[in-house]
Formats: C-alpha cells, structure tokens, sequence
C-alpha cells in the first residue's frame, strides 16, 4: 500500500519498509495531534482572564512522568524490534542472488555481469530474481540508490560493500548517487532496466562481451604472472587457488578468514597483511597494476574454479576481519 | 556584600581576590576545579590519536611491530625516565611552595624545567635520526617491504602523538620558567599556591600522556 | 505587566553596564561577561546573515531542476558554506554565548563568570576563526560539504580545505573555553541558598551543554587537524590506497558532531522552559524529571553517534547497537515536551512574542524530533538517509527547534539586556510569519525525501519540482520573517519605551535587578527561593 506516494514498490522489501514506515508515520501523526490539541485547548481554556477552574494544580506527578516515559519506551522498543527483522532481511542476500559487480567513480556507475556484458549509468536486472551487487569505488565514496527499491548503499574506495533485491515490476526505475562526491555528484545517475526473464535473456546475448568475466579473470591470471607461483606446476611454494573461493583460511597469527570477494582483493594488494599459515611472504603486491575491474574479474576467475556459487554469507561488513 | 572579606583576604595574604569571587577559598577552588575541566579536555584531544592508533594497530600488527623497532628506544626511555623524575620534582616543588621554602621551590621548578628542556632536546635528537633515515611521511619517506604502508601510517601517528605532546611540554615549560621568575620574587606562599598547584597538575598530565605514548610507540613488538 | 521594583533604586540614578564606557576600545577589552554577550550577539547576527544568504541561494537555485542560478561548483560550495558557516559559527556558539554569558551569573546570583579574561579570549578565538573561515569560503569556496568526508576533502577536492578546518580548529576552542567556564561558575559561584535543585532549568541546560561542548568538541579539534595533515602531507590514516580507513574518519567525526546537536537543542530547551514558566505563571512541570532529562539527553547523546553511519558499510551489529540508543535517546525529549504541555494545565496564559516562539518551538521541535525517530530505524534509514527527508528532520530541530528557541530568548530577555520594550504587534506578526514560511519551506521537503530526491543536488529530476517551488516559496517568507526583527529590535533601541525590572513579572533572579544591570550585577542581594515560585508573590 503506497496510496500516499506516487513512489512505486518496486521490490519485494519495498512494502515492508513501507508498511513500517506508515506505521511509524503514523504513531507520530497520533502524538503531534495529540500534543498540538493539548496546547491549543489549555491555550484556550487557560488564558488570561478566563473562567475555568485552576484550583488544585499539580506541579509535578511521578506517576504521570513514568506512565509518558515508559509507554514510549515501550513502543520504541516494539517498532525498534520489528525494524531489526526488516533490516536483517536487507542485508541478507538470499543464497541464490546472482551476483552482478557495480564499480563507481566520479561521476558514472559501471556494472559488470559475470558473463561479460559491461554498463554505464544502467543495469539491466531480471524480474523477480535476486541480485546481489557487490560494489567498489575507484575514488571517493558514493552511494547506489534505488528508491523504488528502498535500497541504499554506500559505494567505498578500497572494499566492497554489498546490496541486495529482488525486482517485483517491470519498468524503469531511477538509481541516484546518494552521498556528495564532488562537482557532478547531481548528474550521477542512471536507471535499473527490470526485464522480464526471457528479454533479459536476450538482452544478455544480445549485450555479452568479448569475454565472460571469469574468462578475463583467467587471461589476467596468465599474463600478470599469477600462474607462475600459483599454477600446478609452480617451482615456488603458493597456496592452491583452485576452489580457495569460499573456504576458511588459516593466517600465520591463529585466525581464520573466509575467502570471499574482499579476502582476495586485499590478498592481491596487500599480500602482506594477512599471511596465510605454512608459506612464506613471498608474494609480490599487485598494487597500482590492476584496475578494479581488473581485481573483479580475477575475483569471477577463482569463484569459476570453486563450487561455491556465490558470494559466502558474510561479505564485507560481517567478515570476520571487519573492524568498527 | 564581601568587600570587607576580600580585603581581608588582601591585607593578610597579599591574595588577590577576583571581584567575581567571595573569598580567597572559592577563588582557588574555582581555578583547580577549571584545571581539571582542561584536564578532561586534554584526555579527549589525545584520545582520538589514540583511539586511531589502537585501530591501526589492530588492522596491522606485524606493521606496526616493524616500524616500532625504528624508534629509538635508548632515548624513548631516557625520556620517559626524565618525565618522570621532572613530575617528581615539580611535585615536591608545588609543596615547597605550600611550606614557604621559596628558594628550594624555585630550584626544583627550574630543575622540572631544565628536565622538560632535557626532553625536547632529546626528541629532537630522535626527530633528525629519523629524517636521516628517511622516515618522514609525505615528505621523505623510503621504506620499503612488506610494511611499509603500515610503517608509513605508524609514523604519521607517531609525529601527531609526539609532536602534540612536545608542544605541550614546551608551552609546560615556558609557564614554569615564569614561575620560577614568580617564585623567587616571592609571589607565591602558604597561602598562595593556586597556579604552581595547577601548573604541577599540568605537568603530571604531560607527563602521563606520555606514559601511554612510550609502551605504544617505543615497545611494541619489542618483547620477542 | 507589573513592575515591581519598588525596593531598587530608579534605573536611571544607577550606571548599567552598557553607559559606563562607552570607547570601542573599553568593550574590546571589557570582562563584563553582560558586554562579551553582546559582542557574540553581533557576531553571530552576522554570520546567521551570511549563512541565511548562502540558502538564499541555494533555494533560488532549486527552482529549476536544471539549477537557476548556479553551476555545479558554485552551488556546491554554496551548500558547503551555509552548513560550516550555521552549525559552528551560529548554531553551536548562539544561545550559549549569547544568552547564556548575559544570564548565566545573573540567574544564579554572581557578579561574573568564573574567568571573565577567559571569556573574553573565547569571543576573540570565535570572531578569529570565523573571519578566517569565512574569508576561505568566500576566497575561492570550499566544496566537501560540512562533513568534510573522506578520501574526498584528503584527496580530491581542489579548494580550501585546509584553510577552512583550521577555522573551525580555532572556533572550536571558543567553545571548550566557554563551557570550561560555564562548568566552574556553576559549581563554584551559585550565591549562598541557590542549591542545585532551586537552580533555573535554563542554568541546568547550560550545565549540561557544558559539559558536552567541554568532551566532544576537542574531538573535532583533533579530527579536523588529522584532515589537515592528511592533506598536507599526503599521509592515509584515512587514505585506503594507503590502508587507511574512511569510515575512521566518519566515526570521530560523529563522534563529535552527533553530540554538537545536542549542544544546539539543550540551550533551546532552556530558553524555552524558562518562557513557559513566565506566560504561564506556573512552575514548570515535573521540575527534576526536566534536570534529569536534560542530563540523559547530555550523557546518552554520546552514545548514538553511529546512526549516521548505518548505510556507510559499517557492520549490520554495531547499527543495532545504534539504533536501539538512539530510541533511548528519544525519550528524555519526550518527556520535556509532555512536560512543557503539561505546564500549560491550570495556568494562566498570554500570548506575547516569546511565549508565541516557545510555543511554536515545542510543536516544530516534536515534528521534527518524531521524524528522527524514524531515522533511528535502520530499516528506515537505508532509504531515507541522504535524502532530503533528513535535510527536513534537522531543520525542523535546528530551525524550527534552535533558532526560534533564540528568537524567543531575544525577545524575552531584550528589556532586561538593553532596557528597552519591543514592539509586540510587530514581534507577535514576525513570530507567526516566521511559523507559517518555515512550515512551508521544510515540511515539503519531507515528502520529496521520501519521494526520493537525494540531498546535496545541484539539479533534480523534473518530477521533483513542485515541492522544491513550494520550498523556495516558503524560504522567501522565511527571510522577511528574519528580517523584521532585526529591523523592529534596532528600532526599539532608540524609540522603544523604558523597561522597568521585570515587565514580564516573571521569577529568576535576572528580573531582581534593574533593566539593563548594573556592572556588578546586582546592588542589593537578590532574594532566593524555589525555582518558579510564580505562586508566591515577586520579591
């Protein structure tokens, strides 16, 4: 029910955030005309030179104070619980999303399918599937914002941050840059194109590149050298990075991390941060020698090469190497 | 309304009473509670150095272990031991004042003094050994190795902390030179003590900002 | 409106603090912290008009979605001036330094504050960093917006940055030196029987904002010295090529500047329950559940700062964690604004300009408190943040909250600082006005927040225009209704009538002494009772 709004529901997370929303809308609407009458009719009743009864005035009530700071209290705590459950649902991408890479930078968004067809300023998503978009940043921070959908995420330099939905009509709906980047952050938009499954598979042919990503990512694998330490028959010592993608992985201080998208990009450029147990800091650091479309495709390489099909539940902000 | 009690607190004591305070009492509780509101002020401004450096060194810990070897750990705790022994001293110098002992108070401040001195100078020292190797962020700054980002980020943080800190101990410093002036003038006594009190309070919080300063920038990865 | 000064010596037989020296020379130099008040006011008059015509253009430029009047690059350094220039040079230092240095001594019975020379330093460091900011804004601009994220105001904007936060850097100092100050006055100089709990709750606002200014701001201080040096020197602590972070700068940012809001709103509140108090001739209600909210809004305000930050990429726990307090959070302004109603119950009410601001406030201030709560909701927050549904919620607060709230004050406490009457068909009109064109200006904004038109946008989509008409509409209103004040209030310095002690026959101590007070303050003790004693006769 978005009566009230010419914004479409455009998402199956769309009506609950609405419907929680509406709720709070209204619990405050109730409040402010509750309190607006009461001003108004004391105002009145109580004015200067009327006749009403001002005898017996209380100037302070425990009972009164607790009964209007618990029952807020209470109702917060409801509407917060209730928001928990939405929120979760929001950052949690069902296990089968399909993964699409976002990358931004002043001032465009571009987009990358695994299977090659490359974006600008759109992103051709079909109906009634989850997406999962897993997003970086060439510079500054920026935000993909969709609002028929109800998402917002912001886009970071360095990591990957993640966003999620599953379109529920058909149509054009404006994607906004939603947190200030510089000169032309205004004109950083585009559109999400929600096709029916059949025209988007036909959008796919029609639009796929010279190369499915994880081909590039293989490509990349070869002439960069990674093959050299990393191939079967390497004479240096390398962990084995066929079906790495998504398994735990032991560092040389005790701990374990997922290998997820984050995992291997910092691995590539930072290879001396977290040094995995049993081999030695060898590696050469990639920095500066790879774009981030670059450090996607070898990420859509060794996913290619392992059975998880996606992105590990924990990605970005729920690693085990977060910090906040 | 308190003109005879200020006058009073003037004739007997040489006690200047501000026009806005009662009496000499008030007046002196007035300044110590400020110091220590400063004090407070103080901890928060550092804190954020701190709080940064404690997640840096989180993120990077062998980092950081490397670039702590850099320092110079003879002078770091040769300036940590001429702290302490400065706090010390202008503590016995702040109860020297209280006693009267004008004289042994203005050699002991001018020893805390002379230790501040002592300190800066030895920073210095520590500042130009490492901008002979090279150590210097943005500006001169050759490491190389696996680290080098987070030896790079160390050492931001180490000239903030220490550059602050060094600013504070210098302006300590100059207002301790005043007061020894002060001092030996006669200025202060048992009924005067307010600013050397607060100014001893000062230096201790100089002196203990640095005390989490040297274990953080001087020994970390120091103890295998 | 009753004077009742039969006891007091005639005014005009008395010097007041305003006809002892009149040289430019004496007030640059004066610790009179009643004359240091005055000298705020001017400044912060100015730099309201300033930031007042940055939105000017900001609104005009928004009637059209392709933007008026503005290219990208001015309008953004437009936006980036009007939030720098409101929030630290008006907004922070405005009923604190104002009202809060002319009444704090009087309301508790002291002859100054506890460090007048202190004071003094705090409006030179004030009037140093905004001039210096403000001509680095007007020098060629700057374009990070107020929040000066990063890596963008590190390492890619090309403008003053530098020059901008070392501005601030100094402000800022101003405000920890005045609540340094303000703390030991009122633990240190509260004249004998004026206990904690007979104490003004204007006095415990500006206790509690203190304390806040006191602990946060040195924070900013040292955040905004790290972008200096990170620009300087090209050094990441928040640099991510370099392994840095920007979402430690967004923490320490917010850090302080979740709690600066409440350093903009305690001050209002004050002001505010002191006015109700006085129009409705009745103590306010619920006297120690107002202190203590006054002390959880201070204390919990700390604890929320992440809410800024759900959608930044910070984890989905630590957003939780923030959630849940900034509903806490809540309810202390709750209670207030309950209690503020309450107050109203068996009173005895007119409506003069300052009870029509205070009033106002109290319905502006619950919109746009409620609205936050809304906000709180993480769940909520992902499509609303960064829109302008957030422009409206703290507009609301700030402008519909803060700024009436100091308008209220100057109205309300005018006879007492300058010895003059205002106009009041013309206040009781600009009050109204100034209502009316607010409302008009941000509750659009609400809907096209919601509608979903980001903030900080040069131009828009077409569909968005309507409601950004409305808003610019609404804006004009807003700047006549600002306008006249200053004209009527000017006015009223040299043809408004004499005021007497206390014309509104009100009961704090300020009204115990001559209209304008005398340097020292006061000539004869003032007499001390319970906070709001309205059922007892005026002393």
């Amino acid at each position: 029910m978005s009566a009230l709004s010419s914004l479409p529901q455009a998402s199956t997370i769309a009506p609950q955030v609405d419907a929680l929303f509406w709720f709070m809308l209204a619990l405050c609407v109730i409040v402010v005309l509750g309190v607006l009458i009461a001003i108004t009719v004391y105002s009145v009743r109580y004015r200067r030179g009327s006749p009403a009864d001002r005898s017996g005035r209380l100037a302070q009530s425990t009972g009164i104070e607790l009964t209007w700071t618990l029952i807020p209290l209470a109702l917060f705590i409801g509407v917060f619980t209730w928001s928990l459950f939405v929120f979760a649902r929001m950052r949690s991408p069902p296990e089968d999303s399909q993964t699409v890479y976002v990358i931004a930078k002043q001032w465009m968004w571009k987009a990358q399918h695994p299977g090659g067809q490359r974006e600008i300023n759109a992103l051709h998503v079909p109906l009634g599937q989850p997406i999962r978009l897993t997003m970086t940043s060439e510079d500054v921070i920026h935000s993909f914002y969709v609002p028929a959908f109800r998402v917002k995420q912001d886009v970071l330099p360095g990591r990957y941050t993640q966003l999620w939905f599953t379109a529920t009509q058909i149509g054009n709906f404006p994607l906004f840059c939603a947190e200030y980047c510089g000169l032309d952050h205004a004109r950083m938009g585009g559109n999400i194109v929600v096709m029916a499954p059949s025209d988007y598979s036909r959008w796919l042919e029609g639009h796929s590149g010279p190369q499915s990503l994880a081909a590039r990512g293989a490509a990349l694998f070869r002439s960069h050298g990674c093959s050299g330490c990393h191939g079967p028959d390497a004479s240096v010592h390398a962990p084995d990075l066929d079906g790495l993608y998504g398994r735990w992985v032991h560092l040389t201080d005790g701990s374990t991390v997922i290998a997820d998208d984050r995992y291997i990009r910092d691995a590539i450029l930072l290879p001396k941060q977290r040094l995995v147990a049993g081999f030695a800091p060898i590696m050469p650091s990639f920095s500066g020698q790879l774009s981030e479309e670059d450090l996607l495709a070898l990420i859509g390489y060794l996913k290619s090469t392992s059975s998880v099909a996606n992105d590990p539940p924990a990605i970005g902000s729920e690693s085990t190497h977060e910090h906040d | 309304m308190n003109a005879t009690v200020a006058e009073a607190d003037w004739r007997a004591n040489g006690v200047q009473v501000e026009e806005q305070y009662d009496d000499a009492a008030q007046q002196r509780e007035a300044a110590t509670l400020g110091m220590w509101v400063f004090i407070a002020t103080e901890v928060l401004f550092f804190g954020v150095l701190f709080a940064s450096y404690t997640i840096c060194r989180i993120l990077f810990p062998q980092g950081f272990a490397v670039a702590s070897r850099h320092t110079d750990m003879v002078l770091g705790t040769a300036e940590t031991a001429v702290l302490l022994i400065s706090s010390c001293l202008i503590a016995l110098g702040a109860r020297a004042v209280k006693l009267d002992q004008n004289r042994l108070a203005a050699g002991l401040l001018a020893g805390t003094a002379a230790l501040g001195l002592a300190f800066l100078v030895m920073h210095g020292f520590e500042y130009h050994k490492e901008y002979a190797e090279h150590l210097i962020p943005g500006v001169d700054f050759m490491q190389r190795g696996p680290q080098a980002q987070a030896v790079e980020l160390f050492f931001c943080l180490y000239y903030c902390i220490t550059g602050f800190h060094s600013l504070h101990v210098a302006i300590g410093v100059s207002v301790i030179l005043v007061l020894v002036v002060r001092v030996l003038r006669g200025s202060y006594g048992s009924q005067r003590y307010t600013t050397p009190e607060l100014t001893a309070l000062y230096w201790h919080l100089v002196d203990i900002v640095w005390i989490f300063v040297y274990p953080l920038i001087y020994l970390v990865g120091r103890a295998g | 409106m009753s004077t009742i000064d039969a006891a007091i010596p005639v005014p005009s037989a008395v010097h007041s603090f305003l006809d002892r020296d009149y040289s430019l020379r004496a007030w640059l130099s004066t610790r009179d912290h009643k004359r240091i008040a005055i000298l705020y006011a001017l400044g912060i008059t100015g730099f309201f008009f300033l930031g007042g015509i940055a939105a000017t253009l900001i609104r005009l430029n928004l009637v059209e979605p392709n933007g008026l009047l503005l290219n990208a690059e001015t309008y953004n350094k437009a936006f980036t001036f009007h939030g720098v220039v409101m929030v630290w040079f008006f907004l922070i230092p405005s009923i604190p330094a104002t009202l809060g240095n002319f009444l704090l001594p009087l309301m508790i019975g002291a002859r100054d504050v506890a460090f007048p020379r202190l004071n003094l330093l705090s409006w030179y460091l004030y009037m140093a960093g905004g001039l210096f900011t403000v001509a680095a804004l007007l020098g060629g601009g700057v374009d990070t917006g107020w929040t000066f994220y990063t890596p963008f105001s590190t390492m890619f904007s090309n403008t003053n940055v530098i020059l901008v936060v070392v501005g601030v850097f100094v402000a800022g100092f101003s405000s920890i030196l005045t609540g340094l100050n303000f703390i030991v006055t009122v633990h240190a100089l509260r004249i004998a029987g004026m206990t904690w709990f007979r104490l003004p709750l204007f006095v415990w606002s500006m206790y509690a904002v203190s304390l806040v200014m006191v602990l946060a701001t040195p924070v900013l201080a040292m955040t905004l010295a790290l972008i200096g040096l990170e620009r300087l020197a090209h050094v990441g602590i928040f640099d991510p090529a370099l392994g840095g972070d920007p979402l430690l700068f967004q923490h320490l940012f917010w850090f302080y500047s979740h709690p600066a809001v409440y350093i903009m709103i305690l001050p209002a509140m004050g002001v505010v329950s002191e006015i109700i108090a006085c129009f409705v001739r009745r103590r306010v209600f619920g006297y120690r559940f107002m202190t203590f909210s006054i002390l959880a809004l201070a204390v919990i305000g700390f604890l929320v700062w992440g809410h800024h930050m759900f959608v930044s990429g910070q984890s989905m726990y630590a957003s939780m964690v923030f959630s849940i307090l900034s509903f806490i959070v809540a309810v202390p302004s709750a209670i207030k604004v309950f209690n503020w109603t309450a107050t109203l119950h068996k009173g005895d009410i007119t409506f003069e300009a300052p009870m029509l601001y205070a009033l106002g406030f109290v319905g502006l201030f619950m919109m746009g408190g409620l609205t936050g709560l809304i906000l709180a909701a993480p769940a909520l927050d992902v499509p609303l943040t960064d829109t302008y549904f957030v422009i409206a919620h703290f507009h609301y607060v700030m402008v519909g909250g803060s700024v009436m709230a100091y308008l209220g004050g100057i109205h309300f406490w005018w006879p007492k600082i300058t010895g003059r009457t205002y106009p009041e068909g013309w206040a009781r009109s600009a009050a109204v006005l100034m209502f009316f064109g607010f409302n008009l200006t941000f509750f659009p904004q609400y809907i096209l927040g919601y509608e979903g038109m980001p903030r900080r946008y040069h131009s828009y989509l077409p569909e968005f225009q309507i409601l950004n008409v409305l808003s610019s509409a609404g804006a004009s209103i807003l700047a006549v209704a600002y306008l006249l004040p200053v004209v009527y209030l000017l006015w009223s310095l040299r043809r408004g009538g004499t005021a007497g002690n206390n014309p509104w026959g009100a009961r704090g101590l300020e009204w115990q002494t001559t209209s304008p007070p005398p340097q020292e303050n006061f000539l004869r003790p003032p007499v001390v009772r319970e906070a709001y004693a309205y059922d007892e006769p005026a002393p």
